[in-house]
């Protein structure tokens, strides 16, 4: 009798991946539930529209809210279009057959006529590949290391630069931290998801759609812009959201590049520094001198993140449901 | 007669291996040519070197010479884009845009600096007349194309490549896909379209290449074995590979 000792096993399985599905679910809930209890009593008119007062023991979170906004618009503006055109050019331009193959083909190649051509497309191949991996070691870097990036590179080199050609001496407008460079360095956080999910979407537009465009007589760029791209708008659309999403709720990167501790204005300017909810979190959490005082803002200011990002990602959820619906 | 297709040592590789070999042919102009064989044989590569669709293929590479009236399509230079507008393509699988039934047809148009308006109205209707599809889709050219029938996307497809006015069209196996009511249309609008275009039809289907074509090329292994009148290759094959194919004993 083998059959009740197969059952069994079979049970035991069904039973520890049920399992994990539950504790993963229950981890979720608890997390979500214990904000949204506690948070839901902070989160007032006025906790969203006032400014924090008292040295951040009273008030609200409204310059924090606009200062995220803010970032994640400019983010966006920097990252989506950037990472949209690399992953198009990488998929609809560099050789499908990859760099080994077409640099074996060159090699073959002596001695016949359009050997240049093939040079060319094993070069486009190569740095196709770099770009790939590149992209993915981007996406493994911790966001630590982006924020210090950040400062070394935006602010202190380039922003110094801009300042010493622009500014009389000694005046500091660039070169500090601001809403633009901390926008930049999200931006590079946020390109290679960009990246991915665009590829990803113009992978799943078929080649025969392509080819009819083609061989009606347009050009690659008139079928990608024509064929390709609204075909994959909506992936990729999902794509940058959730990259996006990501990026807003990130602090590490914005730590020394922008966010500041308190302001008693709003930003105006790229230059300006700003307040972030993230940050905020950060700071009501670590630099409280009474800790049980604040503890209802902290529950406040992260249940308003948590539903921003919510939102976000739920936008991106719906694009995506309405693309397979429509297959 | 001078011919519409001109076919001189025409040899194709994609990588390292040699797909047809040196191939030889003449398509005359305003007559329908089927070019079969078995499966792997090359006709679908030899069809796709006329508009040069192999070109996007990667370690594709052509040598010899193909000419329509006349000239050169792999002499350097050649604009491929406008080469393609002047050569129309049906595809094994109907790929309509997933775009409306008027859009589809708008494309070429649109493609081509077309902005007036009535001129793209009377071509989408010109084009599905002669498709033979107006009469179907006529109350509904904003619909979505991909809500048509299968055999109906192939007339869509068909309506779409002669929206841009070509002189040569080329299918590739085009009813293959489609129940029997709908390749007998296909089979009497590519009858029908021989009056105004030079057809190049790839086809598995034996019976469809006597009923269609007017000449007939056989292909094997990358070679072209035969080609004649059609009544002469399924009446009289000089050849015993071409008759042994014909009558089913391989294939």
């Amino acid at each position: 009798m083998k059959a009740p000792a197969k059952q069994l096993s079979d049970r035991i399985a069904v039973g520890a991946l049920g399992l994990s599905v539950v504790v993963i679910v229950a981890i979720l809930l608890v997390i979500i539930g214990n904000i949204a209890i506690h948070g839901a009593r902070t989160v007032t008119w006025e906790f969203i529209t006032q400014p924090p007062r008292d040295g951040l023991m009273a008030g609200g979170i409204f310059p924090a809210i606009v200062g995220t906004a803010a970032l994640v618009i400019l983010m966006s503006v920097a990252a989506v279009p950037l990472g949209v055109a690399t992953a198009i050019y990488l998929h609809e331009y560099t050789p499908a057959e990859g760099y080994s193959l077409a640099w074996r083909r060159f090699r073959l190649s002596k001695g016949r006529a359009g050997r240049k051509r093939l040079f060319f497309r094993a070069m486009s191949a190569l740095l196709a590949n770099v770009t790939r991996s590149a992209v993915a070691n981007l996406a493994g870097v911790p966001s630590i290391v982006f924020g210090l990036f950040g400062l070394g590179f935006f602010i202190q080199f380039i922003g110094r630069a801009i300042d010493r050609a622009t500014q009389p001496p000694g005046e500091v407008v660039w070169g500090q931290g601001s809403l633009l460079w901390a926008a930049m360095t999200l931006a590079l956080l946020t390109l290679p998801t960009v990246i991915v999910a665009t590829e990803e979407a113009l992978r799943t537009i078929p080649q025969d759609l392509r080819e009819a465009s083609l061989a009606l007589g347009a050009t690659q760029w008139e079928t990608i812009r024509r064929v390709v791209l609204p075909g994959a708008l909506p992936g990729i659309l999902t794509g940058a959201i959730l990259g996006i999403s990501r990026g807003a709720g990130e602090v590490a990167p914005i730590l020394f590049t922008g966010a500041a501790y308190y302001l008693p204005f709003l930003p105006h300017r790229v230059t300006d520094q700003f307040m972030h909810l993230g940050y905020h979190v950060l700071i009501l959490s670590t630099q409280s001198p009474d800790v049980e005082a604040t503890k209802p803002l902290l529950y406040g200011t992260v249940f308003v993140l948590l539903a921003l990002t919510f939102l976000l990602n739920l936008t991106g959820v719906i694009l995506r449901a309405r693309t397979h619906s429509r297959r | 007669m001078t011919p519409k297709i001109e076919v001189r040592d025409f040899n194709f590789f994609y990588g390292e291996s040699k797909v047809l070999h040196s191939i030889e042919l003449d398509i005359p102009e305003k007559q329908v040519t089927a070019l079969i064989g078995p499966s792997g044989c090359g006709k679908s590569t030899f069809l796709r070197s006329i508009n040069r669709m192999n070109d996007i293929i990667a370690g594709a590479r052509a040598e010899g010479r193909i000419a329509i009236d006349g000239q050169d399509l792999y002499a350097p230079g050649v604009d491929v884009v406008s080469l393609r507008r002047r050569i129309g393509m049906v595809f094994q699988k109907s790929n309509p845009f997933p775009k409306s039934i008027y859009e589809n047809i708008a494309y070429g148009l649109r493609i081509g600096g077309v902005k007036d308006r009535r001129v793209i109205d009377e071509t989408v209707e010109r084009s599905l007349r002669r498709a033979a599809l107006w009469d179907e889709v006529k109350d509904r050219l904003g619909r979505s194309a991909l809500a048509l029938s299968g055999g109906q996307q192939q007339r869509l497809c068909i309506a779409r490549a002669l929206a841009v006015d070509p002189d040569v069209l080329l299918m590739d196996e085009p009813a293959s896909a489609l129940d029997p009511i709908a390749t007998q249309k296909i089979e009497e609008l590519v009858y029908e379209l021989k009056n105004n275009y030079t057809i190049v039809i790839v086809t598995h289907n034996m019976q469809q290449a006597a009923r269609v074509s007017d000449r007939t090329a056989f292909f094997m292994l990358g070679k072209l074995v035969e080609y004649n009148e059609t009544r002469t290759i399924f009446m009289n094959p000089g050849q015993k590979l071409t008759e042994d194919y014909i009558t089913g004993r391989f294939g």
